[in-house]
Formats: C-alpha cells, sequence, structure tokens
C-alpha cells in the first residue's frame, strides 16, 4: 500500500513535470508546476519530513507561485502571443541540445547511484542497525524545534536577517522610479 | 519498502527535468520555474538522507534552509524580471543584450 502510494505520487511530480515543459501555454505551465509542488511535498512525506512537507505548501503554493502568476501577468505581451501560436500546436519544439544534455545528465546520475549502492555509507549501516533511524511516531516538530533553538541557532538567526535584506531588496527593485 | 535508491532516482529525473527547462525556455519566468524544479530535487534528496540522522536532524533542517532560500532567490529574480521587461517590453533572455541605458 504504501509502495503503490509513493509510486503514484512520483509519476505524478515526474508526469506534471514532463507536460510543464512541453507547454507553451505558460498560464497552464505554472499550475502544472504547481501540482509539481504538491506531489514533492506528498513525497516528503515518505521520507517522514512532515514539517517539511506543511512548509513546502504554504512557502510554494502560498508565496513563490502567487509571485509567479503576479509577474507573469504583469508582463502579459508574450502570454497573449503565446496563447495565439499555441491554438493549433500543443507541444513546442524541442530544443535538441538540450534534450541531449538533460538525458545525458539524467545517464550520468543513475549510474552514480548504482555504483553508489554497492557501498553505502558507513553512517547510514549504523543508523540501520542501531535502529536511530527516524521512526514514524517521533515527534518530529519538537525535535526540529529545539534544535533550532540550540545546535542550529546561528544559522537560524543569519538567515532570518538574510530572508529580510532578500524582501528589502525586491520591494526596492519592484518600485516605481519618480524622477526619471 | 521503499529504500533509499527509489528517492534518488525521481530526484534525479526532477533534476533533468528542470535542467531540460532551464536550457531550452525561451522565458525568463519559465527559466525561473527551472531551477525551482532543481532546487526541488535537491530537497528530496537532504529529506531522504535526512531520514537516518535523529541526533542532529540535518536533512530536514537544511532542506528548510533551502527552502527559504529559494524563496528569497524567486522574489529577488521576479523583480529583476519585471524590471528587465520594464526597459526592453520582452523577458526572452536571448534578446537583452546590452547593459547600458539606451
Amino acid at each position: 500500500m504504501e509502495i503503490i502510494l509513493f509510486y503514484a505520487f512520483a509519476v505524478l511530480a515526474i508526469g506534471s513535470a514532463l507536460l510543464l515543459v512541453n507547454l507553451k501555454n505558460i498560464a497552464r505551465a505554472l499550475f502544472l508546476f504547481f501540482i509539481v509542488l504538491f506531489a514533492m511535498a506528498g513525497l516528503y512525506l515518505f521520507a517522514l519530513a512532515d514539517f517539511v512537507a506543511i512548509t513546502q505548501i504554504m512557502v510554494y503554493v502560498g508565496g513563490v507561485l502567487i509571485l509567479m502568476l503576479f509577474a507573469f501577468m504583469l508582463s502579459n505581451k508574450e502570454l497573449l502571443k503565446d496563447l495565439q501560436d499555441s491554438s493549433g500546436s500543443f507541444l513546442s519544439m524541442p530544443r535538441w541540445q538540450a534534450v541531449v544534455l538533460a538525458i545525458g545528465f539524467l545517464i550520468l546520475m543513475i549510474f552514480g547511484i548504482t555504483e553508489w549502492h554497492q557501498s553505502i555509507p558507513t553512517w547510514i549501516q549504523q543508523a540501520k542497525e542501531n535502529n536511530t533511524e527516524i521512526i514514524p511516531t517521533d515527534n518530529n516538530i519538537q525535535q526540529i524545534g529545539l534544535r533550532f533553538m540550540t545546535f542550529y541557532v546561528l544559522p537560524f538567526e543569519v538567515i532570518s536577517v538574510f530572508l529580510m535584506m532578500a524582501l528589502i531588496g525586491a520591494s526596492h527593485l519592484s518600485r516605481k522610479e519618480r524622477n526619471r | 519498502m521503499i529504500t533509499l535508491t527509489h528517492f534518488l532516482v525521481v530526484s534525479a529525473c526532477i533534476f533533468c527535468i528542470g535542467l531540460y527547462t532551464v536550457l531550452s525556455k525561451k522565458n525568463a519566468i519559465m527559466i525561473l520555474v527551472g531551477i525551482e524544479l532543481m532546487i526541488n530535487a535537491a530537497i528530496l534528496n537532504f529529506v531522504a538522507f535526512g531520514k537516518y540522522d535523529k541526533v542532529s536532524y540535518g536533512g530536514q533542517i537544511f532542506a528548510l534552509f533551502a527552502i527559504v532560500l529559494a524563496a528569497a532567490a524567486v522574489a529577488v529574480g521576479l523583480a529583476l524580471v519585471l524590471n528587465v521587461y520594464r526597459h526592453y517590453k520582452t523577458i526572452n533572455p536571448d534578446e537583452i543584450k546590452e547593459l547600458k541605458d539606451k
């Protein structure tokens, strides 16, 4: 049952990502991106990372995707052209160099994974032997909160300041210039 | 039983689709979408390995950091895309060739 669900999420993610690449209509591609993000959040759940999955849905779907839709609608000269173009043909013309590069990289990575599978790192072996993996009944969110406030407190503060700087910079960049 | 290899293969596929998007699209917003796909594949790997690290929860916490960094990158990137559109009236990266004001 578990593995069937995993395959369903994986097929959903990869299939809609492939469709996203081949669609010419950008609005539909962005909504397919939404489905990919949801399926990826489902996959995180299978690695027992419930807090990361919830954060993914809140940050990406609530923030990033809305931002992308806004940027897309504000630059919509291209949109109208694309909509008229894609009325006849469903798939856009793939650029063969990009296809070759992407498939070559995929083959390289699959080869790396199979090679790596012969010799699993010792810390994973140890965790399997001592039964210290994360199990479904653990209280993950409480543990993550504790680690954030003790062991990882410096990176946490640094990334908070960084996020604030990035948001101030973004709002400064997108402001209308008055004296021009 | 779902092993580590399942996660690795899925994230390799998603990463390559993101790479293809970045290389082949002619729209800056779609290129950003491709970069997001690649970041998501990396986060899936972090989370899958983090399952075996109960002491410090390194994988999950770094995944959270990566999500925050991706959100910041998208905010700044889209602001830049809008500015470029205002200047050049296009967001096709092939047609943006000059840095100076006309």
